[in-house]
């Protein structure tokens, strides 16, 4: 069986694709969206304006900690397993095009700014591979730095937080290394990196801003964070908030926060502060703390609605049953919701008026209005994760 | 060691669940590292157990005392070391 995996790893296997559906969807996707079905190892495209499941596509492999792109067209999903499965999926036809398991073990991926290009970061071996966005043909295999491990021996640094930026360039962070890497694809058969090393301890995760201008990385072996200015991509990565927290005592994490989607209203960014109920108010440009929330318990995903009035958060195990939602004006908690344990991931419509929320434990997708913060609707779904809406196909970052 | 079958029953989703967000669902790793019995062969389910209940100082694995007791924990380390079914 080992040996056999090892096999299929190392040729990037192809696994027979599913049959095709019969029929497919004529319309727009611009408002449509899928939700992971984390143990099922399969999703569901849903259409937003009508509340509406349209297809559910099985097959996926390991989706826990899944992720997803769209390609520039909203046609097409690319999605991420944790088992190092990269899927490309039709949700016009609800059918998998291509799926090949690139690696042993994944985390996330990427979309390049033209649309060509699919990077997908890797813990398992570390480093990252980026793929033709048409036939998920492999165009570069970057490897990371390589640190020992508990044995001894070495292996690559997992890599974490990848993100596109302007120029046909993607960002990534080195957990065990502690480095930020920026790789440019400007000429495909010739990835240029810069790399930064010393960047901070464990980085964990990573965004850019919409922009596409600020890297931001988290750490999780110290406080503060490090941050790279992409316009001066050569310029060392410097380090935020250090004075953060200092001298006192973390508490355990039992989820690490995600740094996916950047809460931007106005000029400042809230970020989950890592081990502390808090939610971190930032101004960009001087990269000061301003303010800090106190909140239910340790954030996992701090998410700006899309007009930047109003920011959601949920919170780790155990006490993920629970979404706050904070006024951007007044800094105040405006609405606790209790939507049920497993409460795991967040997507506003593109304009925002409304959000969907992913209950783990209680098998359903739950709607709600941004403005009466009532619940409209509930959809069923297998263990939902994350919810991921075509309006990203047209994000950097995201 | 006698747990009662719903309680098993809550320690597995909690196992593939939670611990499952940085170790796999399936168990096979992730920031965290794969729990499967052959990396774990060099610790007994002792150590195991201990590592569970305190965590591990210096790396992201954080104390589960106030959700488990010792029996549970022992339980828990016994069985990753004989394989969870996928």
């Amino acid at each position: 069986m080992k040996l056999l995996r090892y096999l299929l790893l190392s040729a990037s296997a192809l696994v027979p694709l599913q049959p095709v559906a019969a029929e497919c969807l004529t319309r727009g996707t611009g408002d449509m969206g899928i939700v992971i079905e984390r143990a099922a190892g399969s999703l569901k495209v849903v259409d937003t304006s009508n509340h509406s499941e349209l297809f559910r596509v099985t097959g996926l492999g390991d989706l826990s900690h899944a992720s997803a792109v769209y390609s520039r067209d909203g046609r097409y999903a690319f999605v991420f397993g944790r088992d190092g499965g990269l899927t490309k999926v039709d949700i016009l036809c609800g059918n998998i095009v291509k799926r090949l398991i690139q690696s042993g073990n994944s985390i996330g991926g990427a979309i390049s700014q033209d649309g060509s290009l699919i990077a997908v970061s890797n813990y398992e071996p570390g480093g990252v591979k980026i793929f033709s966005s048409t036939a998920l043909d492999l165009v570069a295999d970057i490897p990371a730095t390589e640190i020992k491990d508990r044995e001894g021996k070495l292996k690559g640094s997992k890599t974490v937080g990848l993100v596109d930026a302007p120029g046909n360039r993607f960002a990534v962070s080195l957990f065990e290394s502690g480095e930020a890497w920026v790789i440019d694809m400007k000429q495909q058969d010739a990835p240029k990196i810069i790399k930064h090393t010393g960047i901070g301890s464990l980085p964990y995760d990573a965004l850019v801003t919409p922009d596409g201008r600020f890297y931001l990385s988290g750490l999780f072996g110290e406080d503060g964070l490090s941050l790279l200015d992409l316009w001066h991509p050569e310029t060392p990565a410097r380090k935020i908030l250090q004075e953060y927290g200092r001298g006192e005592q973390k508490l355990p994490v039992y989820k690490m926060p995600h740094l996916e989607g950047w809460a931007m209203a106005g000029d400042r960014a809230f970020l989950p502060a890592v081990g502390r109920h808090e939610v971190l108010i930032v101004k960009r440009g001087e990269w000061q703390e301003e303010a800090r929330i106190k909140v239910h318990s340790q954030p996992v995903f701090v998410m700006a609605r899309p007009d930047g009035r109003q920011v959601w958060v949920n919170f780790a195990f155990p006490d993920n049953d629970t979404i706050q939602v904070i006024d951007t004006e007044s800094f105040e908690i405006i609405k606790t919701l209790k939507t049920g344990k497993g409460t795991l991931h967040m997507e506003f419509t593109p304009r925002g008026e409304e959000v969907w929320i992913s209950v783990r434990d209680s098998d359903e997708v739950q709607i709600y209005d941004t403005d009466s913060l009532e619940l409209l609707h509930r959809l069923p779904a297998d263990k939902p994760s994350g919810i991921f809406f075509t309006s990203r196909a047209h994000q950097t970052g995201l | 060691m006698e747990i009662a079958p719903h309680r098993q029953a809550e320690l597995i989703y909690l196992l593939r669940h939670d611990c499952g967000s940085c170790h796999g669902m399936r168990l096979e790793g992730g920031l965290g590292p794969a729990l499967m019995p052959e990396r774990l062969s060099d610790w007994n389910s002792e150590q195991l157990a201990l590592t569970i209940l305190y965590g591990r100082p210096g790396t992201p694995m954080p104390p589960w005392r106030p959700f488990l007791t010792d029996k549970e924990a022992y339980w828990l380390a016994a069985r990753l070391k004989a394989g969870l079914q996928p």
